[in-house]
């Protein structure tokens, strides 16, 4: 009953650049990642490699409405209509279902550096906090910060008005997001989507989350699978967006097909040690035989322990070559899963492989993996 | 009353899905703990808005809410309210349900969650120990420590969900979802289209928002969101009427067992009702507002009732997003006006909002649970605080006083900022032979 779902565009940015020949060269490697261990130190990002706004964000005024987070997104969304060539196709746009998965807004750290500092000192806390906050958080960042504007400002900047979904939770919203718009495909309940995430690392109040959890590599960059002296995420500046589509609609248009999105499968498994480990297994087993061409790209975290427990897993597929999208462009939480399943559909549009297994562990919860086929 | 029909036909709608009933119901708002409460409320043209005494307001060009004050003793942030909430609608409904056993719900959950940032008590937490002037680093230095290790997953997006999960024993992988002020009705969207799938015999849909504190208000009250008539606080929320000046925040949690409609006959359930069409549509117009000709809004009440294979004359009754702003009460009316035509003069059309404030990311699942108890009672509450009717919006709105009706077809609609618009259409279990 379930009909084919193909791949036919993809919208990558990361610090490597953007677009599908800078990360299928990426793929190929070997590669030294870009790191900034300066900036954030004692945590080292990957920066985003600065982009060309005006190419895919013409109007200056959406640019300006915007955070990084949400320029990043809509960038590589608008690569993803432009790759599928339907940037201009009004009639497809408002059939294009959205799902985002999305963190949330920036904090303007000046002013809350300024308000904690004032704090302390405030004879009447309460009416501290709210005269600064009146004040001094500008109106129209609350926009910016809310979860489902990224999906707001892609709908507005590229004339798309099908309906969008954000999904929130961390690694596993990237999942879920790429999970839910490949079944809604197969199983005709929409013809085409446009799904993915973005996540600007750039920014010490994710740091901040993350380091509160203790979940933070410091110091240098290391390779994700080589982390164990001190492990930890390095996180990284990335987006990535696909187009999803029917193989009829794909095919009965003359779309270029990049892979066939073959299946997505998740999990969340009561974290013991071991767990991830059983749980990827799990999901990898119920791909059933694979191709001896086969790319694994692996969107590990670096985190202690279930990073070392996801590299077992991929031990159940030795015929694989074993990619880390940490190493290539950092981890992006929200956009991890989408990035790697991009990475993928990219090695096999560039002929690196014939088969892809994407896996995934969030750092705290949730595991992912999926299945891609040469078209 | 009994299922006449061999269990190898199995029921369909008219597209050949499988039908989406309802099994369960919870519901917790500013009016109080579960469905026996807020109806009797409801019904009664209670407002649960009141001066908000959580945090100061001093300064405040709003001060005012719908805040939910009876859950906890102790200084709470606002992933613990909004969790808590959705435990406590779930528990109700999955009780209600008889589904599963303890701990152990056979079908996936689906959670509309509002957006979750670190707040200023816990970050004060983390300046106190800092020298000199606060800074990020050192808040990321005094992290680094590992003494506020809790901080992490309560401010975790997908934390309450997960929370939920364990509690509840759903399966597979939770979503938490937004949609800004369609959420709820997205969680419910979300669990029908699971259940047509065929991936879940059964899907605990969940909206829940406990998210009233400074800094949020302060966000919607600079973007002029918010009502400032806070004085008699019952009386800003005031729906579609000439005076309204903005909406009023409110908290609370819906909660709904969705279920195969075979799967529940087949174990006898008793069926509140049935979810029979899901319409949503992208807005690119603007951020904030709405596209003048209302054409996303329409399209999606359209898109909802084709879906449900009916047509504007089965609706009985619409259950108002009715924000109270003036933009959204005027686009609506419009929009409803379009989609209905004359006999929108006549068909009753209310909003819940008027007593329990905009419950924000809750507001879709809370005003679905509403609208069940609608179609059940045979009842509809009223919009109140409607003393001064707009000439420009000629509706009934069901003013001040509940009326009886028979109600067996509800069209429930969300919309939200970032272009979100969902429509939900809600009826009555349909006649058995």
């Amino acid at each position: 009953m379930q009909r084919g779902v193909v791949i036919t565009g993809i919208g990558l940015a990361s610090s490597l650049g953007e677009g599908i020949e800078t990360h299928a060269a990426a793929l190929a490697g070997p590669i030294a990642p870009v790191v900034d261990a300066m900036s954030f130190a004692p945590y080292p990002v990957h920066p985003l490699k600065p982009l060309e706004l005006d190419r895919q964000i013409p109007k200056k005024s959406d640019q300006r409405q915007m955070e990084p987070w949400q320029r990043l997104g809509v960038y590589a969304a608008g690569l993803a209509l432009d790759g599928a060539g339907i940037k201009d196709d009004v009639e497809t746009k408002s059939l294009l279902q959205v799902i985002v998965a999305a963190g949330g807004g920036e904090r303007d750290h000046a002013v809350d550096g300024a308000i904690l500092t004032g704090l302390r000192g405030a004879n009447a806390p309460g009416a501290y906090l709210n005269e600064h906050l009146m004040g001094d958080l500008r109106p129209t960042l609350f926009l910016a910060q809310l979860s489902n504007l990224l999906a707001g400002n892609i709908g507005i900047v590229h004339g798309i008005t099908g309906a969008s979904r954000t999904f929130m939770g961390e690694e596993q919203a990237g999942v879920d997001a790429i999970r839910t718009a490949h079944a809604r495909i197969a199983t005709n309940q929409a013809e085409i989507m446009l799904v993915g995430g973005s996540y600007n690392a750039e920014r010490r109040d994710m740091l901040l989350l993350l380091e509160l959890g203790g979940y933070l590599r410091k110091g240098d960059f290391a390779p994700v699978f080589d982390r164990e002296a001190a492990p930890g995420i390095i996180t990284g500046s990335a987006s990535a967006f696909l187009v999803l589509e029917s193989a009829e609609r794909a095919a009965a248009r003359g779309a270029t097909v990049h892979a066939r999105l073959d299946r997505v499968v998740a999990a969340r498994s009561k974290r013991t040690a071991g767990s991830v480990e059983q749980s990827l297994r799990t999901l990898i087993g119920g791909f059933g035989a694979l191709s001896p061409d086969l790319v694994a790209i692996s969107a590990a975290t670096g985190a202690a322990g279930i990073t070392a427990e996801e590299a077992a897993a991929l031990a159940s597929l030795p015929q694989a070559r074993r990619i880390a999208t940490g190493d290539l462009v950092g981890h992006a939480i929200e956009a991890a899963f989408p990035v790697s399943v991009a990475l993928a559909a990219t090695a096999l549009s560039a002929g690196q492989a014939k088969e892809a297994v994407v896996t995934g562990a969030g750092h705290w919860r949730g595991e992912g993996a999926a299945h891609l086929v040469k078209a | 009353m009994s299922n006449t029909r061999q269990r190898s036909t199995p029921h369909r709608d008219a597209r050949g899905r499988p039908i989406v009933a309802v099994t369960g119901l919870g519901i917790v708002t500013s009016l109080g703990q579960g469905k026996d409460a807020n109806w009797e409320a409801l019904t009664s043209g209670r407002s649960g808005i009141h001066a908000i005494g959580r945090f100061p307001t001093q300064g405040l060009r709003t001060t005012i809410g719908g805040t939910v004050d009876f859950l906890f003793d102790r200084p709470f942030a606002a992933p613990e309210l909004s969790e808590k909430l959705a435990m406590l609608a779930a528990q109700e409904a999955v009780g209600q349900s008889g589904l599963g056993q303890p701990g152990d719900f056979p079908g996936e959950l689906f959670m509309a969650v509002p957006p979750v940032e670190m707040e200023w008590p816990q970050k004060q937490d983390l300046a106190a120990s800092i020298e000199g002037d606060v800074d990020y680093d050192g808040l990321l230095r005094e992290a680094a420590t590992l003494k506020h290790k809790a901080m992490h997953e309560l401010f975790l997006f997908g934390a309450v969900a997960d929370h939920v999960a364990d509690a509840f024993g759903t399966k597979g992988s939770p979503i938490s979802l937004s949609t800004a002020c369609s959420s709820g009705a997205t969680a419910i969207q979300m669990g029908v289209e699971a259940i047509r799938r065929g991936e879940t015999p059964a899907a605990l849909c969940i909206g829940t928002d406990g998210s009233i504190h400074a800094e949020a208000l302060i966000r919607f009250s600079l973007l002029s969101a918010l009502s400032t008539q806070n004085d008699p606080p019952e009386a800003a929320a005031k729906p579609f009427s000439k005076n309204r000046d903005g909406f009023v925040m409110g908290e609370g949690a819906g909660a709904l067992v969705l279920e195969d409609y075979d799967h529940a006959l087949a174990r006898g359930a008793t069926i509140l009702g049935i979810v029979a069409g899901c319409g949503e549509r992208g807005d690119g117009f603007h951020r904030t507002r709405s596209s003048p000709d209302g054409k996303p809004a329409i399209l999606a009440m359209q898109d909802a009732l084709a879906d449900a294979g009916l047509t504007p004359d089965d609706v009985d009754y619409i259950n108002a997003h009715g924000t109270s702003t003036p933009e959204n009460d005027k686009m609506e009316a419009m929009s409803c006006a379009a989609v209905f035509g004359e006999r929108m003069a006549r068909l009753p059309m209310s909003s819940n909002k008027s007593m329990i404030g905009h419950t924000l990311t809750a507001a879709g699942a809370v005003e679905a649970v509403i609208s069940f108890l609608t179609i059940a009672k045979g009842r509809i509450p009223p919009t109140i605080n409607y003393t001064t009717p707009d000439p420009a919006i000629a509706l009934d709105v069901v003013p001040n006083v509940a009326r009886e009706a028979r109600v067996r077809t509800v069209l429930s609609n969300s919309f939200g900022f970032g272009g979100q618009n969902t429509s939900l259409v809600l009826t009555a279990e349909p006649a058995r032979s």
